[in-house]
């Protein structure tokens, strides 16, 4: 059985005259044991879907379940065996780092003792400070404590709402550490998250834009996907480079990524010699051009555009 | 000959009680630089760039910003700044034309002032027509662009940008790179916070702050030379992971 199944579900939200689509018929799976990546910019629907399978919203129509049961009729089943970290803090400012994990222990009818195995590696870094009011934590801990929050029951499936945004490079590495950790542990984890380089952290992504799924696949099943020869090119001007690269007819697209811009062409065919032509005409200095494979950012914005 | 510089920065320090945020920082900015400020969270960052935006006095240290001090000008610095960051940019429930005129308003652009920089930044953003939509019914990249525009409608000489590109998709992020670049164009200084690595090599010169210090600033190219990184990703890591403190 796989853990969530998500079947043509649709969310609108109404106020006043505006409506806002935010899932338009999103269906996929997830395998048990599996990190499962939710890809996506804001406003893409990834809030909407994680409310939707934790029970905390009812869809307009179609169906979901997780661990096996229907999240509108089973769902007291599911929020006993769901563990949840929404993107906003959520737990209580005012109770000490320790009050809050026996508070979540003790609605789940369990004790800290019981599964403190779990969350131990996580749990630790943050016990010095378990007198601490949680709403006095810096971000970095506050994450850790939400997380070990969410993991005190032991769920089966672990949903996480956004848990690297506006964290910075290393913390975000190490926070990736942890979760393949838990993964060891038999955990079923959906993460959501808006940068598009954690893709490859994943076993399979769902990459989602405007309520709806471009694609659900491995990382490397989608780069393999990508289907045309992609160029990465630099020299002297980089943004008036830019310009005169997107102005060739023979262009399909042109990206800035980092120090090199990446180029598709509408056909391919000695596009090395094109670009090289581009570049003199503008007589740009330094000019330095290989072909190279695209990454999940480049399908993301090739999806986008279809 | 000599750049002018629109940041002088001489070991600049701001302490709270027995902790000190930013510890004497030294740097300068030129006028039409993209200056990337990075750091990880707790680094000192956001406490630097308030000092420099005329917010919070420092401790010790000299600074000018715009050509004004940090110390005795704060109320010049923030009229002759920019500022725009992910959290506080636009009134919701104000229309695309009030937001502008509310804000050119507030920076002393006269009427007809207004009225001109409203047309152009419309056309600019190609938003004509969409006048009177509420800046709430607007998708974030879209707000984010605007936001940008406002920030600089009244054509500073430098722009603080605090991660203005958090949670846009991939394409707008670039749009909005774009618009950067041409700000720079017109002379207009950018000072830009990012998590994105890749948005750190768009930066003509890059300050990675550690522990309240400035480490490493260099152009991002130097700085993957001298870490013997493949990108600006590596640089950071090796740079972040030697913090002591946390948050």
């Amino acid at each position: 059985m796989q853990p969530v199944i998500v079947e043509n579900i649709i969310k609108t939200y109404r106020a006043k005259k505006i409506v806002v689509d935010a899932l338009k018929g999103i269906s996929f799976s997830v395998e048990k044991g599996e990190i499962f990546g939710i890809i996506g910019p804001d406003g893409a629907g990834k809030t909407s879907l994680f409310r939707i399978l934790t029970t905390l919203l009812l869809a307009d129509s179609g169906n979901a379940s997780v661990d096996g049961f229907d999240v509108v009729k089973d769902y007291i089943q599911i929020r006993n065996r769901v563990g949840y970290m929404p993107g906003k803090f959520s737990l209580y400012q005012d109770l000490s780092v320790q009050e809050n994990l026996e508070f979540f222990a003790t609605i789940f009818n369990t004790t800290i003792e019981k599964n403190y195995d779990l969350i131990k590696e996580i749990y630790q870094q943050i016990e010095p400070f378990k007198d601490r009011k949680a709403g006095q934590l810096s971000g970095g801990m506050k994450q850790k404590l939400a997380l070990s929050c969410a993991l005190i029951h032991k769920p089966s499936v672990l949903f996480l709402d956004e848990p690297t945004t506006g964290v910075d490079a290393v913390s975000r590495k190490e926070f990736w550490e942890m979760l393949h950790r838990l993964k060891m542990q038999g955990i079923t984890i959906l993460v959501s998250t808006p940068y598009m380089d954690e893709a490859s952290l994943c076993d399979r992504v769902a990459l989602i834009q405007k309520g709806e799924i471009l694609s659900v696949n491995t990382p490397k099943g989608i780069t393999a996907k990508f289907g045309k020869p992609l160029w990465a090119v630099r020299a002297n001007e980089m943004f008036h480079l830019m310009n005169s690269i997107k102005d060739d007819p023979a262009v399909e697209s042109c990206y800035p990524f980092g120090q090199f811009h990446h180029v598709v062409f509408k056909t391919e065919g000695k596009s090395k010699e094109k670009l090289e032509q581009i570049a003199q005409k503008g007589n740009y200095t330094q000019l330095e051009i290989h072909s190279i494979q695209p990454n999940i950012e480049d399908c993301f914005m090739a999806l986008m555009k279809e | 000959m000599q750049k002018e510089k629109v940041i002088t920065a001489k070991e600049l320090t701001k302490r709270f009680g027995a902790f000190t945020a930013v510890d004497k920082i030294t740097f300068d900015v030129e006028k039409g630089e993209i200056f990337g400020f990075l750091g990880a969270n707790g680094a000192g960052k956001t406490t630097a760039m308030r000092m420099l935006c005329g917010l919070s006095l420092p401790t010790s240290g000299e600074a000018t910003v715009a050509g004004f001090d940090v110390f005795k000008q704060n109320e010049l610095i923030k009229k002759n700044i920019g500022y725009m960051s992910q959290k506080f940019s636009l009134y919701e429930d104000l229309t695309i034309r009030e937001n502008i005129r509310f804000y050119a308003g507030i920076y002393g652009l006269s009427d007809e002032r207004i009225k001109e920089k409203t047309n152009l930044l419309l056309k600019q953003l190609h938003l004509q027509g969409q006048e009177k939509t509420l800046v709430r019914a607007l998708p974030l990249g879209w707000k984010q662009k605007l936001a940008f525009s406002i920030a600089i409608v009244h054509d500073p000489a430098i722009v603080f940008l605090d991660e203005p590109t958090g949670g846009v998709d991939p394409i707008t992020r670039r749009e909005f790179w774009s618009l950067i670049y041409e700000a720079s164009e017109r002379g207009i200084t950018i000072f830009v916070t990012t998590h994105y690595m890749d948005e750190a090599e768009y930066c003509n010169r890059v300050s990675i702050m550690v522990d309240g210090r400035i480490d490493a600033l260099d152009s991002p190219a130097n700085l993957m030379k001298d870490y013997s990184a493949k990108s600006m990703d590596g640089v950071f890591l090796q740079l972040a992971r030697k913090a002591v403190r946390t948050e």
